[in-house]
């Protein structure tokens, strides 16, 4: 049986998508129009970004949407003409996605 | 062509057909026919009167002009239809431009050379692999409503074509085995009496297989017989994703083959 | 096949919106990152919040991950089969399943940044 890699990416992507489907609408409505509109506070937020389960659902909400645009841009950028990138771009989008679950992990349990 | 020969219409309506002919011509052209309009003619009924009234030189592939054979796939204002079920009154009075299905190589007109095509479903083996061969003599090989219910749906491919011409993954690498094989693949990779899902997978699972899909599901919008198959693909990515999990975690497990 | 072929058909078009919402999905992400540094750090914290090109982006990319959301739950029935006998379960049945969860989920989360307030 042939060994693609792909299953790997796309499980990741398709994680990511579902991830941002049901939680990047409702969080993005909090972190811009709840902040501007002074529903709630920076303070307010950053206490709560410190809380353990907030860390997850923030480690949760980096790490599979940046998988999510890693191959979903992988693929986009082949459409729209980059086909002689193929083979640098999955090296670039995966390693990008890679060095950010890094930085998130770093961030939200050692920092 | 009863409809033909009925009286009382002084409407025409215009085709641009495209033509092309290697003996004689370089480069396509594009030839104008007028014909008579009728509420119930198909594009194809244009084009056969074409053929026998004005111009014997065209050639176009048709066979049953019921959306069954699957042989009169055309471009229709640049859309891929069977052209025996495009009425030529969802396009009047407008000029209406035929030509070869996309993608695929002109022989003459608007005849395409499908072997590719043809190639592709003797690469996924689009035919019912016996999991063990049985003489007649110990009788058929059964099946529950259930079990026929699995696959039924992408059995109803009349290989018309039509879903590689809307593809464009298919329009920039030909190698991409395509909405019409991979949904025959799974056809039969569905079906409980079939045992060849495992040499399916070496070419559905690869690069060229269902991974170059970007699931623009274009071909499900243009499939006259409503197979979907992108839905097709995408289940496939599922199967897929599911044995390659299976394979990397439990490698000493016995793959149940027709489990996913 | 010309680059610009998803211009020749609003099929191909939308499509090519669906795949460029992966733009501000990373994009959000990546600002969920920087947010996610700034935790220890009060003033940073708040000042990456109120940042003007922050707030109008993130408006922006609103539209954007909705039609992510949208065209993802539209799509789920196509990937999600479920058999029930001989039938297979409605397609705008497991929709509406996904719409009506996504819903509840966001009035939950919605409700407990509501007691940080």
């Amino acid at each position: 049986m042939v060994k693609s890699n792909e299953p790997i990416w796309w499980s990741l992507f398709s994680a990511g998508g579902v991830v941002a489907a049901f939680f990047y609408p409702v969080t993005i409505i909090i972190t811009a129009i709840a902040f501007s509109v002074n529903w709630i506070s920076a303070e307010g937020l950053r206490e709560l970004a410190g809380h353990p389960l907030t860390r997850i659902y923030l480690f949760l909400l980096i790490f599979l949407p940046l998988f999510h645009w890693a191959h979903r841009f992988r693929y986009v950028a082949m459409d729209l003409g980059l086909k002689g990138l193929g083979g640098i771009l999955p090296v670039v989008c995966y390693g990008a996605a890679l060095l950010g679950t890094g930085l998130a992990v770093f961030f939200l349990v050692w920092a | 062509m009863a409809a033909s020969e009925a009286k009382g219409t002084d409407k025409t309506v215009v085709l641009e057909v495209f033509r092309y002919r290697p003996e004689e011509e370089e480069e396509p052209t594009f030839q104008r026919y007028e014909v008579p309009y009728f509420e119930d003619w198909v594009v194809l009924d244009a084009l056969n009167h074409i053929k026998d009234e004005i111009d014997g030189t065209l050639t176009f592939r048709w066979s049953c002009r019921m959306g069954v054979c699957g042989s009169c796939g055309m471009m229709v204002n640049g859309d891929p239809k069977l052209t025996c079920a495009a009425f030529i009154r969802d396009y009047h009075p407008a000029t209406i431009r035929v030509e070869p299905l996309n993608y695929f190589p002109v022989i003459r007109d608007l005849v395409i050379n499908m072997e590719d095509f043809l190639e592709k479903l003797t690469e996924v083996k689009a035919w019912l692999v016996p999991q063990e061969e049985k003489p007649v003599s110990e009788g058929e090989y059964r099946q529950t409503p259930a079990e026929l219910a699995q696959y039924k749906q992408f059995s109803m491919c009349i290989n018309c074509m039509l879903c590689y011409s809307a593809c464009p993954v298919y329009g920039q690498d030909s190698d991409f085995i395509g909405p019409a094989a991979i949904a025959l693949a799974q056809r039969y990779n569905l079906d409980s009496r079939d045992g060849a899902t495992e040499e399916r997978a070496e070419v559905i699972f690869s690069h060229e297989g269902i991974w170059e899909c970007t699931f623009v599901g274009d071909c499900t919008r243009v499939c006259p017989k409503n197979v979907d198959p992108a839905g097709a693909i995408q289940q496939a990515k599922v199967s897929a994703t599911k044995d390659w999990y299976h394979s990397v975690l439990v490698p000493w497990g016995k793959r149940d083959v027709k489990s996913r | 096949m010309p680059s610009n072929w998803w211009l020749k058909r609003k099929s191909y078009f939308m499509f090519m919106v669906r795949e460029l919402t992966c733009l501000f999905v990373g994009g959000y992400a990546l600002f969920l990152l920087i947010l996610a540094s700034r935790i220890g750090d009060a003033d940073g914290f708040s000042a990456l919040l109120q940042h003007r090109l922050v707030i109008v982006l993130q408006v922006i990319a609103l539209p954007m991950v909705l039609y992510h959301t949208v065209t993802w739950l539209n799509l789920t029935p196509k990937v999600l089969v479920i058999w029930r006998g001989e039938s297979r379960v409605s397609p705008v049945l497991i929709a509406a399943v996904h719409y009506f969860a996504w819903f509840v989920v966001s009035v939950i989360i919605l409700w407990m940044v509501s007691m940080y307030r």
